[in-house]
């Protein structure tokens, strides 16, 4: 399954399209038209050519590019870094590394704190999305199929609002003179606004609120499909219904569990916008370093080393998840 | 025969509901307060709205983002349908490897890189953003694609070319009609991230290229605006009509399909 078909709203469009699409393609000239174009594009070379060069340009050697560049000195120029291939004189070619600025890296706290601190709340925040989406998704796929339908559309919903301006909502909520507090003063709950904005805690909620629907929707997807028969024939072998759920459904929902913890474990980890709206000088994360890097101090090289750590993180992040997806499946 | 179901776990999903949309319908009611101040009731008004109106900025600036969005998401599909239809054959496409902001940074430094080589493309602007956009779409478009590929049943394909088509009038006539709701999942996905991208766009824009995210970004740094507010309360009625009216669609397609199939079985 992959993971963007949980997104089922272009699916209901398109199913209206399709008969349409049919109809289109049946009407004379664009028939002639499809089958001028078949004569055309029968090279197949072609095909396959357009989207690897593609890929290979923009996907592959922007990342090599990034690589040379975290082993550049830092220049005032523009660009501002140096080559790393020099053309000296007597037709030597000499390559220069500089590992500086990994030792700069490894050295600074600055980073080994945004580093960790990046991979603390990505994990919690995606532990608690699951604690959160585990039994509401639960729910929806109990519901009555007619309800099904509403529910889920109301957990894609906000998917597609701006993102940005759903992060901007929670500061009119967490703000000092923001909604909350203002609610809490005005029923005497509190005296004195408590501060929530620019803290851990608004990074929190900003993370698990815009990242929630990524964490039901697969395990939506595990929990509708599975077999309601098998719970039935442990009760009738008077097996108590929370042991039922730790023994059977559990086990069975675990690839929605991995799936829906990745998606938000890993975008959660290069987050720029959260904490920089939310957050306050005490959440360092590592999006938030890189971006300042690159844009505040306009230390390319080093931004580029950051980004390679960054990178190196997540593979190993999703090669992990690889590996217990492979476990999951084998236990199956 | 749907089970029992204990009453604590509706009102958990009642409380995750309440979770998701009261940030949402706080915007929607704050954008017709009197007030400037955003969390302060003042009084019914609409000046904002008017406000809104008036802003040659991100009025723009959304007109921008429409563009960028509309081209980038048909390149998206068109190379994101031909990367799925390539793959199929050899296993699962993993192209999201990366996060925004590595994805926005080496992409500005291929540009720059490109621009010292060969002097294309020329500065930064609305065409880097686009190639970016499509660049970082084409991902996704594929792997909605390839679910609906390998789904499909490859027997009508093979009865097609055993009848003399060729493989091109084949994927026009054959296959694309059948993945054409991949398509168009692909397009809307496309498109909704690339107008809703701030991170890549930062990185890759010039001067004179602002997209609506970053005006907005720009303004909610430096705090809360009233005008943000009607311009988010717009985009949720569009929103909610659109996936309101998509899912009413799919009802009737829905039970349209079932009636054909019980007039099938009786015959």
């Amino acid at each position: 399954m992959s993971r963007l078909g949980y997104l089922p709203l272009g699916d209901h469009l398109a199913v209206s399209a399709e008969p349409m699409v049919r109809a289109i393609v049946r009407i004379p000239p664009v028939r002639w038209a499809l089958n001028l174009l078949g004569h055309v594009t029968s090279g197949r070379g072609l095909v396959i050519a357009v989207p690897y060069v593609w890929l290979a340009l923009f996907f592959l050697i922007p990342f090599l590019i990034v690589l040379k560049i975290s082993f550049a000195d830092q220049l005032i120029a523009q660009p501002p870094y140096s080559s790393l291939v020099d053309f000296a004189e007597q037709g030597y070619v000499t390559l220069k590394l500089n590992v500086g600025n990994y030792l700069f890296l490894a050295e600074d706290a600055l980073y080994w704190k945004a580093y960790l601190r990046s991979v603390q709340i990505a994990f919690f925040s995606a532990l608690i999305c699951l604690v959160i989406g585990y039994p509401m998704a639960y729910a929806m796929a109990r519901a009555e199929p007619t309800w099904r339908s509403v529910l889920l559309m109301l957990v894609v919903l906000p998917f597609w609002t701006s993102f940005l301006l759903r992060v901007y909502a929670w500061i009119g909520l967490l703000n000092n003179n923001g909604v909350i507090n203002n609610a809490l003063m005005a029923l005497g709950v509190i005296d004195q606004p408590i501060v929530m904005m620019r803290t851990n805690f608004a990074v929190y909620v900003g993370i698990v609120y815009s990242y929630l629907p990524f964490m039901i929707l697969p395990l939506y997807a595990t929990l509708e499909k599975m077999d309601l028969t098998l719970l039935e024939a442990a009760e009738d072998l008077g097996c108590r219904p929370f042991k039922a759920f730790l023994t059977i459904t559990l086990p069975l929902s675990m690839p929605g569990v991995i799936a829906g913890f990745s998606l938000v474990f890993i975008p959660a980890l290069g987050e720029f916008v959260i904490p920089d709206l939310l957050g306050g000088t005490e959440t360092l994360m590592i999006g938030k370093v890189l971006w300042d890097e690159f844009f505040s101090n306009r230390a390319w090289p080093i931004a580029s080393a950051v980004a390679i750590a960054m990178l190196s993180l997540v593979l190993v992040i999703m090669s992990f998840q690889h590996w217990l997806e492979r476990r999951a499946a084998a236990a199956r | 025969m749907s089970r029992r179901t204990s009453p604590a776990l509706w009102a958990w999903l009642a409380a995750g509901f309440a979770f998701l949309y009261i940030p949402i319908l706080s915007l929607v009611f704050f954008s017709f307060n009197q007030s400037k101040l955003v969390t302060v009731w003042g009084g019914f008004s609409t000046r904002w709205y008017a406000a809104l109106m008036r802003n040659e900025q991100i009025l723009g600036a959304a007109w921008l983002s429409v563009k960028i969005a509309a081209i980038s998401a048909v390149l998206a599909v068109i190379l994101g349908t031909l990367v799925a239809v390539c793959l199929t054959r050899f296993g699962p496409f993993r192209g999201r490897v990366k996060t925004e902001v590595l994805t926005g940074l080496s992409l500005l430094l291929l540009f720059v890189a490109m621009e010292q080589a060969f002097g294309w493309p020329a500065g930064r602007g609305t065409l880097t953003i686009i190639i970016a956009h499509t660049t970082f779409a084409l991902a996704y478009v594929a792997v909605v694609v390839q679910s609906r590929l390998t789904g499909m049943d490859p027997s009508i394909e093979e009865a097609a070319m055993d009848l003399g088509a060729r493989p091109a009038k084949v994927f026009f006539l054959i296959t694309l009609p059948i993945i054409m709701p991949a398509l168009v999942s692909g397009f809307l996905l496309a498109f909704t991230l690339s107008l809703d991208d701030l991170v890549i766009s930062s990185f890759v824009s010039g001067p004179g290229s602002t997209t609506l995210p970053m005006v907005i970004y720009s303004k909610v740094r430096l705090g809360l605006s009233p005008e943000i507010n009607a311009l988010a309360t717009l985009l949720v009625v569009v929103v909610a009509i659109g996936v309101i009216a998509a899912g009413l669609v799919l009802k009737q397609a829905d039970q349209a399909r079932q009636r054909d199939a019980k007039m099938a079985a009786s015959k």
